[in-house]
């Protein structure tokens, strides 16, 4: 038996390197974010191997993930996608009774690692989605739209009852941009977009006190240099004193020496634009800005709306985290968990943004043939 | 139904909504990214220099190298005042998961006292948590070896060597060198901005004395490192230094033999004893006992030993060569007498008949002389000599209360001689204007009187009285007296000579004046008769003084005897004796008081004449005879002299129905 599974490896192999599935340019240019990554990792970790090499592990094993996945065609991923909606939302459910009277739980522990079904959503909400919209006549009517918002709705207020504000929107965007790619009457986008803004006082009430906080100091983040105005205004320092050339890899004081928080995870991207000034962060957008119109165009010639609205809601979703995390960095969104994609240190989000590449690869292996 | 819809669903008309879409949502994207970018060049070109600035001020901190404190030595170069290495115990409170166990468990290794740890927790509250924390200062060798076996059983405990003050003569000079002691919270609030700055990272601050007084010369100026810290302020490397300026060593014009001399003389007995140089102010001995040790205040005295210092009964931390009054008694007759000199009330051979007991024409009221039938006809010389107290009633009264606080005021009684010390008082010098501060009944020709043998209002500290001897020694040249000698950069710089010019021109008039007034004095040790006959025998110059023996309590009684034994005389007198030497072109000026001796020749005339013979074996001059022993008999009052009812040896107060206007006696037990 395992003979037959070497051969089957082997063959698996073969095909690979003769038929590539995979999209070239959209796997250099992620290999170049996660070099970009691992760089300024070693740096913000103080040249610390093990950190590095913890995170480069990380990327192999989501490349393994990417490679398995791509390998599995679209309709089978859409035939599984029900199920794998329900599951990942049933997880939540179970964590959110878990965490009853515990404050913020946010993980499962499963023995040998610890993983937030939340992060599951960030895949399975893009393909429910798709699989609601799939068979149905576009653009979407008020039902799919009524439908599509509670098939969103769900999960993400479970997530942002975690509370875990930062995943919730990453999911929820998700969900939206593939209604959005349907087709979705941009009167009706309007509507939406106006009565969620006219929602917002509304959803102020809603916000845990720490959110609410955070938000407050983004707007006046001097007004607590000490307490939560600490993270954005060495944040700020950061970005700042990095100038246009930057100050140079690992010469980067802020992080260093330890005024920057978080500078391997979240505000990494602080600690990139520190060393490497405007010069890196345009580079860095422009290889960013790449990715996702690769993904739009591999969405632009898919075979079939799921894989259309699925690979499409994939790249736009990508833009999330990096405008939120680039936002919140540079001072002008609140400080929400949301990583810096394929640059911040961290195991789920990594693995789990590969995973939704893979799901590309697949769609890019299967795409339309041109007429 | 719906599936088959999507069967035959317009897929062609979809392909381009999306494609529509996808392209609207690139653009969209794009313009996110745009704006993203655009607050990225907002932070760091618009603002980069700003941002910069902030960056270097996080990380940049200028940090105090404190400089090292000035040493003190005496004219001599006997260092007086070190900074020795010392070892101190320190916490670092990160490193310690439980405080409380971990002093319990230090405390059985090193004695570790309750006072150590309330200061140690107060400052733990005010400190970062990576800071070592002082616990215990100047640790035993005994102390460092127990701590070191056991070191293992205490992280975060650390022996840490810093430099501290130290006194090498202790108690004998606490009085005038005082000491430093850790700078508080208050002590920087009296600082202006340049000030506090200076004592960056300085921990101990000159309290008294001359650490106080000159404290700007000692301190010396703090240097600077540029250091690069972390978020937690820890210290990751040093950038630049600007070395500390030290110090300026300070050499004093006090010589420790004579110091000793002064403190051996006083012999335990509550008093002072001050030499000065008459040529110049120098201060060569500035005794005052009971003394303390200042070693005990400069790492934080303990509870106990304060206790012990401030409840003693002898009151040992108060400075009574600077702050102690006292009536001057006879000390003040000379100085009367120049002023009958100067002012031209009287000639040197102008003689006055002492019968006994002076009354003012017109009044029932007399004073008293000291020898019961008074010492028949006098002139001044002879008035000082027998300390003849008729001659000075009557001068008194010639000359007037105005003329006599003018004249006196010049030789700095009722003002501070300017000596540089802390805390100088300046004592009484009774005149109209002192008294109408304080009392409506105006004054009575009675209060002249007593003026003129320094009792009644007078109060004078030691150092006054010796400031006075000392300029009228000098020719009448007022220096202020003063103990800064020499100034030295560092131990192999040359000394460098503090000036201290005359603060005026000579008080005396004629040179028969001062010769007149000198030969008195000089009759009071020399003629056989005087009232300080003993105190120069067998000395190689010769010498000039007066006694005093002034009295402490008012007298409303005749419980008053004369004839009792000198125990009791003490508890009632203050001891005074002055003196010069060289009559003829004094070197040195002696004041001692004790505040219980019977009688000023008797008591304080030995301690004088110590002080003396030692500054002459310094001099290097002919080795003085030793004093003949036994009690030196004479005194002001020959102890048979009975007193005259109602009234008082020397004078004390006139009159029962003003007594209760005047001002306590000297230190205000009484009345």
């Amino acid at each position: 038996m395992l003979q037959q599974f070497t051969v089957r490896l082997q063959r698996f192999g073969m095909r690979l390197m003769t038929r590539p599935r995979l999209d070239l340019p959209l796997l250099l240019a992620l290999f170049l974010l996660a070099c970009a990554g691992l760089t300024t990792l070693y740096s913000a970790g103080g040249g610390n191997y093990s950190l590095v090499g913890g995170q480069a592990a990380r990327f192999v094993l989501g490349g393994v993930l990417l490679l398995v996945i791509s390998r599995i065609p679209p309709p089978v991923l859409r035939s599984w996608t029900p199920w794998l909606y329900a599951a990942s939302t049933a997880l939540l459910v179970v964590v959110a009774a878990l965490g009853e009277g515990r404050g913020a739980y946010r993980w499962l522990d499963l023995g040998v690692m610890r993983f937030q079904p939340s992060e599951l959503l960030k895949l399975t909400m893009p393909m429910m989605v798709a699989w609601y919209l799939h068979p149905r006549q576009l653009p979407p009517s008020w039902k799919d739209i009524i439908v599509v918002g509670l098939l969103i709705a769900v999960p993400a207020g479970l997530i942002a009852e975690q509370p875990d504000l930062g995943t919730a929107l990453l999911v929820a965007g998700a969900g939206a941009f593939a209604l959005f790619l349907s087709g979705m009457a941009w009167w009706r986008i309007g509507l939406l977009v106006g009565s969620a803004g006219a929602a917002i006082p509304v959803a102020w009430q809603f916000l845990h006190e720490y959110q609410r906080n955070r938000v407050r100091t983004l707007l006046d983040p001097e007004s607590d240099p000490l307490g939560n105005g600490w993270h954005i205004i060495q944040s700020k320092i950061a970005v700042g004193s990095g100038g246009v050339f930057g100050k140079g890899w690992q010469h980067g004081t802020q992080s260093r020496l330890d005024f920057l928080p978080e500078h391997t995870t979240d505000f990494i991207f602080a600690v990139f634009s520190e060393e490497f000034g405007l010069v890196g962060v345009i580079a860095i957008m422009l290889l960013y800005a790449f990715i996702i119109g690769r993904c739009l165009w591999i969405a632009m010639n898919a075979r079939d709306t799921y894989s259309r609205l699925l690979a499409g809601a994939i790249g736009m979703s990508f833009f999330v985290y990096v405008a939120v995390n680039g936002g919140m960095v540079a001072g002008i969104l609140p400080v929400v968990g949301v990583p810096m994609p394929l640059v911040s240190y961290g195991g789920t989000s990594a693995v789990s943004l590969l995973t939704g590449f893979g799901v590309l690869m697949s769609i890019h292996a299967n795409r339309k043939l041109h007429d | 139904m719906s599936l088959r819809r999507a069967s035959i669903k317009e897929t062609r008309g979809e392909v381009a909504l999306f494609r529509r879409r996808a392209l609207a949502g690139f653009a969209l994207i794009l313009l996110g990214l745009i704006a993203v970018c655009t607050r990225y060049v907002y932070l760091q070109v618009y603002h980069h220099d700003e941002f910069a600035a902030r960056s270097e001020q996080n990380r940049i901190k200028p940090r105090a190298i404190p400089p090292a404190r000035g040493l003190i030595y005496d004219r001599n170069g006997v260092l007086l005042a070190d900074n020795v290495p010392a070892f101190r115990l320190e916490v670092t409170p990160e490193q310690v998961s439980d405080m409380d166990k971990m002093l319990a468990d230090l405390g059985a290794v090193v004695p570790i006292s309750d006072d150590d740890i309330s200061v140690f927790k107060k400052q733990v509250k005010q400190s970062r948590r990576f800071e070592g924390v002082p616990l215990k200062l100047k640790l035993t060798e005994d102390e460092i070896g127990r701590f070191a076996v056991n070191r293992w059983r205490f992280p975060g405990v650390d022996v840490v060597p810093y430099l501290t003050r130290r006194y090498t003569m202790g108690p004998e000079l606490a009085h005038v060198i005082g000491y430093v002691s850790r700078i508080d919270a208050d002590d920087l609030d009296h600082m202006d901005d340049e000030e506090e700055a200076s004592y960056k990272g300085t921990t101990h601050i000159g309290r008294i004395g001359i650490e106080r007084s000159y404290e700007k010369l000692l301190h010396g100026a703090p240097g600077y490192e540029l250091v690069e810290v972390n978020a937690d302020g820890r210290t990751q490397a040093v950038l630049d230094t600007t070395p500390p300026t030290p110090g300026k060593n300070i050499y004093l014009s006090l010589d420790v033999r004579l110091q000793k001399a002064a403190l051996e003389g006083l012999a335990g007995r509550p008093g002072a004893a001050i030499a000065i140089d008459p040529r110049n102010g120098q201060v060569l001995a500035f005794a005052s006992f009971p003394t303390f040790d200042p070693n005990l205040f400069v790492n934080g005295i303990s509870s106990v030993d304060y206790k012990a210092l401030t409840t003693d009964p002898d009151k040992p931390l108060y400075n009574r060569a600077l702050r102690g009054v006292y009536p001057p008694g006879s000390t003040v007759k000379p100085l009367l007498a120049l002023g009958g000199l100067t002012l031209g009330l009287r000639r040197p051979t102008d003689t006055v008949f002492s019968n006994g007991q002076f009354c003012i024409p017109g009044q029932s009221r007399c004073y008293r002389d000291d020898d019961r039938g008074g010492n028949g006809t006098v002139n001044m010389m002879q008035a000082i000599e027998h300390s003849t107290n008729t001659y000075f009633y009557k001068l008194a009264l010639d000359m007037g209360i105005d003329r006599l606080s003018g004249w006196m005021s010049k030789f700095s009684f009722g003002s501070k001689t300017g000596i540089d010390l802390v805390g100088e008082v300046e004592g009484v010098l009774p005149s109209r204007e002192w008294k109408a501060k304080r009392s409506k009944a105006g004054w009575f020709p009675g209060e002249t009187i007593i003026a003129g043998i320094g009792q009644g209002y007078w109060a004078v500290t030691p150092i006054q009285l010796a400031h006075a001897i000392a300029t009228f020694a000098g020719h009448g040249i007022p220096y202020a007296p003063h103990l800064l000698l020499d100034t030295q950069d560092g131990v192999d710089s040359p000394r460098v000579a503090q000036a201290f010019p005359p603060e005026g021109p000579s008080l005396i008039r004629r040179d028969s004046d001062w010769q007149a007034v000198n030969q008195g004095m000089i009759d009071v040790i020399n003629s056989g008769k005087g009232t300080g006959k003993k105190v120069g025998i067998g000395f190689p110059y010769v010498m000039a003084g007066k006694s005093g023996t002034a009295e402490r309590f008012s007298r409303k009684t005749d419980a008053y005897d004369n004839n009792k034994n000198s125990a009791y005389l003490a508890s009632r007198h203050r001891a005074w004796f002055i003196a010069y030497t060289p009559a003829e072109d004094p070197k040195i000026a002696v004041a001692v008081l004790l505040e219980a001796g019977a009688w000023g020749a008797q008591d304080s005339g030995p301690i004088v004449r110590k002080i003396l013979d030692q500054w002459v074996v310094d001099e290097g001059g002919p080795r003085p005879e030793a004093l003949p022993p036994g009690p030196i008999a004479t005194s002001d009052a020959p102890i048979e002299s009975a007193p005259v009812s109602d009234d008082s040896i020397q004078g004390a107060q006139p009159a029962p129905a003003t007594s209760s206007e005047l001002p306590p006696d000297d230190n205000g037990e009484d009345q």
